[in-house]
């Protein structure tokens, strides 16, 4: 089903030194069109800085990034026009109703006839019904809901998702990753996550990069990750890791 | 530069205080209570020296004039502020948005700030003390636009400074504006300063502003050379924000601090 040959994102000997602390150390890889790629990795192993340098919010010590054939520091706006991104720790105006979010974000990514792209959005997210809702007043699993509607309104063709899950409880999570699931197969979507969570990993993702204290450790499906390292599951993998150093 | 994302921004400002009262008082409360204390300090002191020709006159336009002076700095870093607030700031510089376009929508959003409130305190003024704004003339046309692009310059340098420095500098959103107030000569003529300080205040715009209100109250006429010194003052002054705040957005991307505000 995958055809593993589009790279969107190239990423090489990618490094990023905060006050002399490596937190991405030579880090390369690829994207490839279509995928759901998972970085997984624990707390402060790297994740969100890796994302940031791919969103051009933070400035790589060292390394490049190509993302659709082109350097993403020069073609920012071009590149930043075609992904998007959204994560538990952003939030959106919370004084402003779903619909008032939802075209200010369309206007920002210079979305045509929004009002049509706005309604079919909040309709398959289920949350039509609540468009005139303050969104601080959204339960968490709807506010999610509306995060993803955003993160779809530019018809991305790269989905950044900083650990999407991770103040949600297990019911609403479960549902957040078959909406993903669903958004992928119907879009043919390209999708980088990130979570530290490894029953998620294993069944979200067709690849998964593991990181650690900013190497990359491991890369692979995770039935090859956990064959490569003769464990049961993607959690002793991580164990492992997490607890050997790197 | 896209029109597009400049208005969506406008646009959730005036979403925002479509229906927030707190902010709605900041445009009427601040300007009544101001106009208030000050508009009954001069009517007491003119009580005491009555043959003070245009005292109410000068303390009530210098009230209002050095409101939009304030009021569009403020307007520029609370806009900021807003976003870090709603830990929107990621979601703004993670699309296509420059920052050039997003200066500009603050810029906007200050000028709808200003209006409403100039137009809210010279209302009130002619309530209370039959003070008339437009009895300057035309003249204060000049006059509000310098003081609006000084009021941007300081918002923007209070902006970038809040970006880097994060919420222990979120105070300077109130305060960066009033540390001018002593040089810029709002209620008295720069004469009355100290040497050093009128050497100062001749390259404050505001103070070439204030004298200039002072002279067209007092015989009708706006000295060009008080205009010309403004804008000039102002033009490289706005730039130079611009500058600087370009300057401390390259740091903050090194730093990875854009996202770490607020926190
Ligand atoms: N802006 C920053 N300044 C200094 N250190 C940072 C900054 N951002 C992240 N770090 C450090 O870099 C490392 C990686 O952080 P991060 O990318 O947030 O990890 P993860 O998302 O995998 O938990 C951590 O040690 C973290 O403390
Ligand atoms: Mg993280």
């Amino acid at each position: 089903m995958l055809v593993m040959d589009n790279v969107v994102v190239e990423v090489r000997d990618l490094t990023k030194v905060f006050n002399g602390v490596k937190a991405v150390d030579n880090i390369s890889f690829d994207i490839y069109e279509g995928e759901i790629l998972g970085l997984l990795g624990p707390n402060g192993a790297g994740k969100t800085t890796i994302i940031q340098m791919l969103l051009d919010v933070i400035t790589p010590t060292s390394g490049r990034i190509k993302v659709f054939g082109k350097n993403l520091a020069k073609h920012r706006e071009e590149i930043l026009s075609r992904v998007n991104f959204s994560s538990a720790y952003v939030s959106m105006p919370h004084s402003l109703t779903i619909s008032e979010n939802m075209r200010f974000f369309a206007r920002l990514y210079g979305v045509r006839g929004f009002e049509k792209k706005i309604d079919d959005l909040l309709v398959s997210f289920g949350i039509e019904g609540e468009k005139d809702r303050l969104t601080r007043t959204l339960s968490s699993g709807m506010m999610s809901r509306l995060y993803l509607a955003k993160s779809l309104l530019n018809d991305p063709r790269i989905l950044f998702l900083d650990e999407p899950t991770a103040s949600l409880d297990p019911d609403i999570a479960d549902k957040t990753r078959r909406m993903l699931k669903e958004i992928r197969e119907r879009s043919g979507l390209t999708i980088l996550y990130t979570s530290h969570n490894m029953k998620e990993m294993e069944e979200l993702s067709d690849r998964i990069i593991f990181i650690n204290k900013g190497h990359l450790v491991a890369e692979g499906s995770p039935r090859d990750i956990i064959e490569r390292f003769k464990e049961d599951d993607l959690e002793e993998v991580f164990l492992k890791i997490a607890r050997g150093g790197s | 530069m896209k029109a597009h994302r400049i208005w969506a921004l406008v646009s959730r400002h005036l979403y925002l205080y479509k229906r927030s009262l707190p902010r709605l008082m900041e445009v009427f409360y601040w300007p009544l209570l101001d106009l208030l204390l000050w508009g009954f300090i001069t009517i007491y002191l003119k009580g005491y020296k009555e043959n003070l020709p245009g005292y109410v006159t000068f303390f009530i336009g210098a009230l209002i004039l050095w409101d939009i002076l304030f009021r569009s700095q403020s307007g520029i870093s609370v806009s900021f502020l807003e976003e870090v607030w709603s830990r929107n700031l990621l979601n703004l510089f993670v699309s296509p948005l420059r920052v050039s376009e997003f200066l500009i929508s603050t810029m906007l959003i200050s000028i709808f700030k200003v209006i409403a409130i100039s137009v809210v305190s010279a209302i009130l003024a002619l309530i209370f003390y039959s003070f008339n704004i437009l009895s300057i003339g035309i003249s204060l046309l000049p006059l509000v636009i310098n003081l609006l692009i000084m009021g941007w310059a300081i918002g923007i340098v209070t902006t970038a400074l809040i970006l880097r420095y994060g919420q222990q500098a979120e105070i300077l959103a109130w305060g960066l504006a009033f540390l001018f107030q002593p040089v810029s000569a709002v209620f008295y003529p720069v004469d009355v300063l100290p040497g050093f300080l009128k050497v100062i205040a001749r390259y404050i715009p505001s103070s070439h502003v204030f004298e200039g209100m002072r002279s067209v109250i007092k015989d009708g006429r706006l000295p060009v050379n008080e205009l010309v010194w403004a804008f000039g003052l102002n033009l490289v002054y706005l730039v130079s924000s611009i500058i600087f705040f370009n300057w401390i957005f390259k740091i903050v991307k090194i730093k990875g601090s854009l996202v770490k505000i607020g926190e």
